[in-house]
């Protein structure tokens, strides 16, 4: 079986047990919706204040959900005892890597997309203009964060503490991301063109290049038990 | 090995003395921040002592993942302890010397927040090896945080910088720098060789106490 087609099928296992059970989406769209309100009641109702931070929350939106999500990117294989399934599987492992890291990637970006649209509804923000940009900037970051937070969610799998470690050793290593995030989104909003935020697009593209390139090289690593 | 984990001790023990009494004897008085520039001779030589550590760090665990080595996996793991530590002291004197400088413990200046960023990533690194009770395991996945960390560490540097000075590159050259007396210099660099041999004994002993450990519980 090819690698391309290996990376595929464990994507499509995650895609369909995920619809069939709409478990982790369901819980994620209702926090999604609980996290506005805890902003809202934060920051109170003056609309200045809501518009200043708006970039800020929108990326704290996606961080907490995308903890809650990606932390449980490798808790069917943990309960259901297909960990030595994954580790039998023959050929190179990265491709169950990436298949996993495909699978998070298209959850977290259903999430975001949900967020954003309730961000736009409940704080009365017209981001239909910006709808492009905004894309590109929420696609570089988040393809970073699920590539950094699939490897890790499989490291912290197997642990203890696992709900505790995950986001401990998560948030400090996505610090440039979301950085790169917030910063970018901020321009996009206040309306200026991809252009002038080009070094941080840059810098997301680095940041998934070696997220991406570290969690192929070692998921071997972590496959091992 | 023992007796050259000692000779090591002494040299560092020497080294620092000597730094001491360079940075309080033979240089002079700064004229604008008084006495409080000194913390500078342990501050500066604090971090470079920590990154040489960490980049340690990163190299044993490409050992380790590559040859599953299990002493790369404990020097790996002293190192970043001894980076923890200098960094930690690195942080800490620079607060110190905010306080009279800047007025304030804390401020959320660029090299400030990348230096402690930096700091949290290596303290999860330590954490995560403690929380796993599997020997073996917690090296394997130390190991994969290690490498992540190093390039980690200029991404997190350049993201910070670009977001406290709005677009502009980091400068290389600290202000000021190029003119600083060699006499300054000289101190920093005393006490940067003294901190590097008490950071290697450090790890030399962590290293040995690692593997007596393993030797014990295997």
């Amino acid at each position: 079986m090819s690698y391309p087609r290996r990376a595929w099928i464990v994507l499509w296992k995650d895609v369909l047990s995920e619809r069939r059970s709409k478990e982790t989406l369901n819980a994620l769209f209702f926090f999604a919706l609980l996290l506005l309100f805890v902003f809202q009641f934060s920051l109170g109702a003056d609309r200045e204040r809501l518009v200043a931070a708006l970039p800020g929350l929108l990326w704290l939106g996606f961080v907490l959900s995308g903890l809650l999500g990606l932390g449980r990117a490798f808790l069917g294989e943990r309960e259901n005892d297909c960990w030595e399934g994954l580790v039998v599987v023959p050929g190179d492992k990265s491709a169950i890597y990436l298949g996993k890291v495909g699978g998070s990637l298209l959850l977290m970006l259903v999430v975001e997309a949900v967020v954003l649209a309730l961000f736009g509804i409940f704080f009365n923000v017209d981001l239909a203009p910006h709808l492009a940009p905004l894309a590109l900037v929420i696609g570089l970051g988040t393809v970073g964060f699920a590539a950094v937070g699939t490897l890790f969610a499989a490291m912290t799998a197997q642990v203890r503490a696992r709900e505790l470690l995950f986001p401990v050793l998560l948030l400090p290593v996505l610090v440039p991301v979301l950085l790169a995030g917030v910063k970018a989104t901020e321009a996009v909003l206040g309306g200026e063109t991809l252009g002038a935020v080009a070094h941080w697009l840059r810098l997301l593209a680095a940041a998934d290049v070696i997220y991406l390139t570290v969690g192929v090289l070692t998921f071997d690593a972590v496959l091992e038990g | 090995m023992s007796r050259l984990i000692r000779v090591l001790g002494w040299l560092a023990a020497l080294g620092l003395l000597a730094g001491l009494v360079m940075a309080f004897g033979v240089t002079p008085r700064e004229v604008t921040q008084g006495n409080v520039q000194r913390i500078m001779y342990v501050h500066v030589p604090a971090v470079w002592v920590a990154y040489v550590a960490f980049a340690v760090v990163f190299v044993a665990s490409v050992a380790h993942l590559l040859r599953r080595s299990a002493g790369a996996d404990r020097l790996a793991h002293a190192a970043a302890e001894a980076g923890v530590v200098f960094l930690g002291v690195n942080i800490a004197t620079g607060s110190i010397w905010g306080k009279p400088t800047w007025g304030t413990w804390w401020t959320w200046d660029a090299r400030l927040t990348s230096v402690s960023v930096v700091f949290l990533i290596y303290v999860g690194y330590l954490l995560l090896r403690r929380m796993i009770d599997d020997r073996e395991r917690a090296g394997r996945y130390a190991a994969i945080l290690g490498i992540l960390g190093a390039p980690n560490i200029y991404l997190v540097h350049v993201s910070v910088y670009w977001w406290r000075t709005l677009h502009q590159p980091p400068s290389l050259l600290k202000a000021g720098s190029a003119t600083m007396p060699p006499v300054l210099w000289a101190a920093v660099l005393l006490n940067f060789a003294a901190f590097a041999l008490l950071s290697a004994y450090f790890v030399a002993k962590r290293t040995r106490l690692l593997r007596w450990e393993q030797e014990a519980l295997p």
